[in-house]
């Protein structure tokens, strides 16, 4: 178990680095937005947040595929530590496109087309853990739990269209639309600073996580066995 | 094979239909129910029938969800509390039958409390949608059939849990946001005046929605049911 622990400080020590880094370009070096001056700063950590939570999300739907398959509890650590940091991320992207939200069109909240699917995958999602939380034994637990988060991913696409039929309001995405990226470079560059310092926290928070899943795990399998002897 | 699939199903079908015809538990419930929140939303609204006509699309599929959820939340009860689970799952054949059998009894009994429904509608609500009933049985089937493949899934997921009659429309309701937003959309633009043709994207959400559910649902219930 040391080296992996190594391995593990050595990617919260990374995270921290480049998460610093990312702060002071997006709060000092990337220059205040031309129309929307200082409030745009507030994508450095709204976009990262999003793409590192469909991330997660994504993970956890392949672990639970894997555990339905394998039938292997450890897989199912990882969907479910997955689904945990996903589920925090997402909370941080509504938290902060409520607060750009209210300096930019006035409100906190608007039935914006994103907004609204992000605050559904946060209900799928938080759903799921509840889920887990009210099944009895671990495998029950797993089981639906990996049912459930592939029907949630599933559902994904069709959420899309159906709120995105619904109304769009939301600024259109400025980085994957044709034609190629119209942003600054300096924007562009404390974006992608911010995104992987994101990413190496999320993996980083994962590795903690799956480790204390594992040692839950054991401490079932060890009270049982004294259950059973004694 | 393919006679032996649809035997089975029916089967487990006729069984529940049945227990209804005998108990008469569930459809009451449900139709009753129903009554009652249209009742209720309009005392929460307010008698004015030009703001009732707004929103009255939105109304219309919140009751058709809700007697649903009713009516989906005891569609394993049979088995829970007569603890035959065990019973269940030793029916020879594919698991899938049992699921396509509780799916066409769940569909069933939610078509004939919205067949109820929708009359009662339209005379409290004064809203003139005679002309309107074949489009919109089209849109009240499409929208019960998705609703209903997520909603047996979870039944039967949520029957063995503690908090059951709490996580179900937990779980329910995020998932199905797409047949909400298709049918209450479709139906406004058809109390308003349009054709199949005005909402045919709509359609086709739901149509792709029950597809992708009745394909995806079944090869999970294998997984749920096990013991």
């Amino acid at each position: 178990m040391d080296h992996p622990s190594r391995l593990g400080r050595a990617l919260g020590a990374l995270a921290g680095l480049v998460l610093f880094v990312g702060v002071y370009l997006g709060l000092v070096l990337a220059p205040p937005d031309a129309v929307q001056g200082q409030v745009q700063r507030i994508m450095y950590l709204h976009v990262p947040s999003i793409v590192t939570a469909y991330l997660a999300f994504t993970v956890t739907c392949v672990a639970s595929v894997l555990y339905l398959w394998k039938r292997d509890l450890a897989y199912d650590a990882v969907a479910v530590s997955s689904a945990e940091i996903g589920v925090v991320l997402t909370g941080v992207t509504l938290a902060t496109g409520c607060i750009w939200g209210k300096a930019t069109w006035g409100v906190w909240w608007t039935w914006d087309a994103r907004l609204t699917l992000t605050a559904i995958l946060f209900t799928i999602y938080a759903g799921y853990l509840m889920l887990r939380a009210f099944a009895e034994e671990p495998q029950a637990a797993a089981r639906y739990g990996a049912v459930l988060a592939i029907l949630g991913f599933l559902d994904i696409p069709m959420n899309h269209m159906a709120v995105q039929w619904w109304r769009t309001l939301h600024q259109p995405s400025s980085i994957l639309r044709p034609g190629g990226p119209s942003m600054d470079p300096v924007m562009l560059g404390t974006l992608v600073v911010n995104l992987a310092g994101l990413v190496l926290l999320y993996t980083y928070l994962l590795l903690k996580r799956i480790r204390l899943e594992r040692a839950r795990h054991r401490a079932v399998a060890l009270r049982l066995q004294r259950g059973r002897r004694g | 094979m393919m006679a032996e699939v649809l035997r089975r199903t029916w089967a487990m079908t006729w069984k529940d239909v049945t227990v209804e015809l005998r108990a008469r538990e569930r459809v009451t419930a449900m139709l009753f129910f129903a009554a009652l929140v249209l009742f209720i939303f309009n005392f929460a609204l307010g008698p004015d029938r030009e703001r009732l006509a707004e929103v009255a699309p939105g109304l219309l599929w919140l009751a058709f969800l809700f007697t649903g959820m009713l009516g989906l939340g005891r569609s394993f009860q049979a088995e829970r509390e007569n603890e035959c689970f065990e019973e269940l799952l030793l029916t020879p054949g594919d698991r899938e039958s049992i699921y396509f059998g509780k799916l066409a009894g769940n569909v069933l009994f939610m078509c004939m409390a919205e067949a109820m429904i929708l009359p009662l509608f339209g005379i409290l609500y004064n809203l003139d949608i005679w002309r309107h009933i074949p489009a919109l049985a089209l849109i009240a089937f499409l929208g019960t059939v998705g609703f209903s493949t997520i909603g047996t899934l979870l039944a039967a997921m949520t029957a063995h849990l503690r908090a059951r009659e709490v996580m179900l429309p937990l779980l329910l309701l995020p998932l199905t946001v797409p047949i909400v937003l298709g049918s209450v959309r479709a139906t406004d633009a058809i109390l308003g005046g349009g054709g199949l043709a005005d909402v045919s994207h709509w359609v086709k959400l739901l149509v792709g929605f029950d597809v992708v559910f009745l394909v995806a649902c079944p090869l999970a219930f294998e997984f749920v049911l096990e013991e």
